[in-house]
């Protein structure tokens, strides 16, 4: 692979979605003396925001409150959410949506011209603001297309970061494929920033685009920062079966009921009750979502799920909402229901399953966004900041990307206007043994190992260990498997030699930081002796604050991930028993 | 029993290997459910890794997945296999774009015009975040909505035969953005967009074949964006020429 020489920015944003086109604009807002690149794998319009559904938390009303938004949000974290954080979330969430607005993102409006808020699962007002059912393709195209007006800001798309430069214990760089024409560069910079998002493609059954690889948290991972909470992943109670696209909470929100075989709404068997016609905060359909989705379960093991051909799956029953309501707030919903299982849900239910579709893990960082790294930011689904704790709420995620990709953009804008400019000569000779080492490694490599083999394997171990239902033995297991592929891995052979647009590089590249994330859930998940959130285990029910209200960190090491822990900060809401 | 399949047509091109792009037939199982990007995501992981496309959302909203799909342009991941049956499908690059490796064409003119029209809310003034949102009434989103659906799949760039004739015509998608912010109630930069969209190559290139609108996806409506902006260029020029000091609309 040839090269090119080292590209310089005072800050690079490495991921073009949400979170990194907010860093950059941040970053630029900051001080027009700096020079800001967004790198990312695909253009920035086709990041995995663009599908984004529901809406965007934030307190917009007199009825509502900022200690509520805190108070909902720690408690469907089941604690685990550090509480400071959540704090100058909730704060700063407001502000954010509104500069969105002034952004142009076209928000839905009440009759009087304010934007709009709909009710959302495990929230207890009314606080999610929303574009129809394409919230987050709208603000998405929004902060792109406001950050084209920014001349600061240039743009790397369709590379692909395939290592950070790391001197003397200081980020400095990334070295990075030009996917156009396979040049290896390296592009260096005072401060980068990882808004790479998640990695929900680690399993076989997932709302998550192609791209949604974990490529930027095993980027830290391997250059030795920790990754935390992994073993909290999130099930969407309502994707469709077969593709899994998702059907959004929103959905839930304006009113759609979940029904059995039976056509029984079986939440309320669940403590969520009662059965109310109209739609009751934190009740019912708009329980939080890790709950929603053990129901599910339970219902299936109870044998009163439909069968279908990829498996279980039960009624989201929107009939009763009406052709001017569903086409007014929930037209992406029609449209997907129409086109993928040839159902309109104006006349009858549509058929869903729980889903994975989030993590609440990723790169560790503080309430700025710094990661323990020097010089390495992160924010999004990528990072673990940590407001999520061990289950997210539903459009807090969005407002999540708002606020702490502005938070990541100061702060690594404040860094780089401090540090002097990063030195060449190491920076070559770093970029020069990435080179050798891709060549080595996958251009050049004979092995007889096929992606998609691996690929499906280390799905299948998933989804058997790391499932909504979790217990010791299959853990193990999975652990064992992901090890053994990591072996298999190392005797990869590619049939694409080409330097232009190879794809099967880029698979190649991604599936390598599958295999660390993975380890990473699977390792964190098995030693987590406790449910608590999204991660349920059989043989530990219960939640165990004595031995386990902390967060976990996982650290790479050649073996395998090596686990430890940190505190969670509590500020003014003791943990208490989760009830809805 | 032998599984039913179906042949897919697919054009390759190796630049610095092939002179001009080949075709090559692929037989794959015919499923119901499948759609034409299930049937390139088998080929590529089962039969031959080098194919190469671009893809990744797989529900019609990332615009990543265009192709020409039997001469028509599609999205890829909406286009099913059913009704195509029973084939062959011929899959090729979207038409009038530089093809820059099998199905994987050159998107640099597109974003480069994009920025051209100022795809932003511009504001004499802007309003300090502290003071809340632009009012705006659901009739007032109303009138720019559908122009905010554009997910820049390109397949309104593919069917223009004006574009294919003349690639400095800005184009349907970059026109209805433009036409999207002069719509709405908070921007106030026609001004500054309008020399851009009507100049020579702006919107008087169109002679409203209105391919642009039947093939968009999403159901915009582009050739109606530019048709209202030719409208409306037309008269600011003859109010520039009846009021030479300047015509306030």
């Amino acid at each position: 692979m040839p090269g090119n020489d080292a590209y310089q920015h005072d800050v690079l944003v490495i991921g073009g979605g949400g979170a990194g086109l907010r860093a950059a604009i941040a970053a630029a807002e900051e001080s027009g003396r700096l020079s800001i690149a967004v790198l990312s794998k695909v253009y920035p319009m086709r990041s995995h925001t663009v599908s984004a559904e529901g809406g965007t938390a934030a307190v917009m009303r007199e009825n509502d409150s900022l200690d509520t938004h805190a108070k909902d949000t720690i408690f469907g974290s089941d604690f685990l959410a550090d509480q400071d954080v959540v704090e100058a979330f909730v704060k700063e969430a407001p502000g954010q949506v509104i500069q969105l607005e002034h952004w142009g993102c076209p928000w839905s409006r009440d009759p009087d011209g304010r934007v709009s808020v709909r009710p959302f699962g495990g929230m207890t007002v009314n606080r999610t603001l929303y574009a129809a059912d394409k919230t987050g393709f709208h603000m998405l195209h929004a902060l792109f297309q406001t950050s084209l007006k920014y001349d600061s800001i240039v743009r790397y798309d369709e590379w692909f970061a395939t290592s950070l430069l790391v001197e003397d214990g200081r980020v400095c760089g990334v070295a990075a494929v030009n996917v156009h024409d396979g040049t290896v560069s390296a592009i260096t910079a005072k401060a980068i920033i990882i808004c790479t998002g998640g990695g929900g493609r680690v399993f076989p059954f997932t709302t998550n685009a192609a791209i949604k690889t974990g490529d930027g948290m095993a980027l830290a991972y391997r250059a030795g920062a920790p990754l935390k909470d992994m073993e909290f992943v999130q099930y969407h109670p309502t994707g469709l079966p077969g593709t899994g696209i998702l059907i959004t909470e929103a959905s839930r929100g304006e009113g759609g009921h979940l029904k059995n075989k039976d056509g029984y709404r079986y939440l309320q068997d669940y403590g969520l009750g009662p059965a109310t016609d109209k739609p009751v905060h934190r009740k019912m359909e708009l329980g939080p979502r890790d709950i929603l989705s053990r129901c599910h379960m339970q219902e299936y093991q109870k044998g009163r799920t439909f069968e279908g051909p990829y498996g279980h799956y039960v009624h989201l029953d929107l009939r009763h909402l009406g052709e001017k309501l569903i086409d007014k707030n929930l037209p992406f919903v029609r449209e997907l229901a129409k086109n993928y299982v040839g159902i309109d849900p104006v006349y009858e239910p549509i058929p869903v399953r729980p889903v994975v579709h989030y993590m609440m893990g990723g790169v560790s960082t503080d309430i700025t966004a710094k990661t323990p790294l020097e010089g390495l930011y992160a924010a999004g689904e990528a990072a673990c900041v940590s407001i999520n704790g061990a289950n997210r709420l539903g459009s807090n995620s969005l407002t999540e990307l708002l606020v702490f990709g502005a938070r990541a953009g100061q702060s690594a804008a404040r860094h780089a206007l401090e540090r002097p400019a990063v030195k060449s000569n190491p920076v070559a000779q770093l970029v020069s043994d990435e080179r050798k080492r891709l060549d080595t490694r996958f251009l050049r490599a004979d092995g007889r190992e096929r992606i998609a083999d691996i690929r499906e394997e280390l799905q299948k171990a998933m989804e058997e260990g790391c499932g909504i239902y979790r217990e010791r033995a299959t853990m193990e297991a999975t652990c064992k498997t992901l090890r053994e592929l990591r072996g298999r891995f190392a005797r990869i052979g590619l049939s694409d030699r080409e330097a232009v647009f190879n794809t099967e590089l880029i698979a190649a590249l991604e599936l390598d930081s599958m295999l660390d994330v993975a380890e990473a859930v699977a390792n964190s998940a098995l030693l987590r002796e406790e449910s608590r959130g999204s991660h349920t285990r059989t043989d530990f029910p219960k939640r165990d604050d004595a031995r386990f209200l902390k967060h976990t960190l996982a650290y790479r090491t050649p073996d395998g991930p090596r686990i430890d822990y940190l505190p969670v900060t509590i500020t003014r809401w003791p943990p208490e028993e989760r009830k809805y | 029993m032998t599984e039913e399949t179906i042949t897919l047509e697919v054009t390759r091109y190796r630049p610095g290997h092939d002179r001009e792009p080949r075709t090559e037939s692929f037989s794959v199982p015919y499923r119901k459910d499948w759609v034409v990007l299930d049937a390139l995501n088998h080929i590529k992981d089962r039969v031959d890794g080098s194919l190469t496309y671009r893809w990744s959302c797989r529900m019609g909203v990332c615009g990543s997945c265009g192709m020409m799909v039997n001469g028509v342009p599609k999205l890829t991941c909406s286009a099913f296999l059913r009704d195509y049956h029973p084939g062959p499908i011929r899959v090729e690059p979207l038409a009038n774009f530089p093809v820059i490796r099998d199905l994987v064409v050159a998107l640099d003119d597109f974003m480069e015009k994009l920025r051209r029209v100022k795809p932003w809310l511009i504001r004499e003034t802007e309003r300090p975040v502290s003071e809340g949102e632009y009012r705006q009434t659901p009739a007032q989103l109303d009138a720019y909505k559908q122009f905010s659906m554009c997910i820049n799949c390109m397949l309104c760039y593919a069917a223009c035969p004006v574009y294919g004739l003349e690639p400095a015509f800005l184009g349907p998608a970059a026109i209805a953005l433009a036409y999207r912010y002069n719509l709405d109630s908070r921007d106030e930069g026609y001004r500054v967009r309008e020399p851009i969209v009507s100049d020579s190559v702006g919107v008087w290139e169109c002679t409203f074949v209105g391919e642009c609108s039947v093939v968009c996806p999403k159901g915009v409506d582009p050739a109606a964006a530019i048709q209202r902006s030719k409208v409306a260029g037309a008269k600011d020029w003859a109010l520039s020429v009846l009021m030479p000091w300047g015509g306030r609309k």
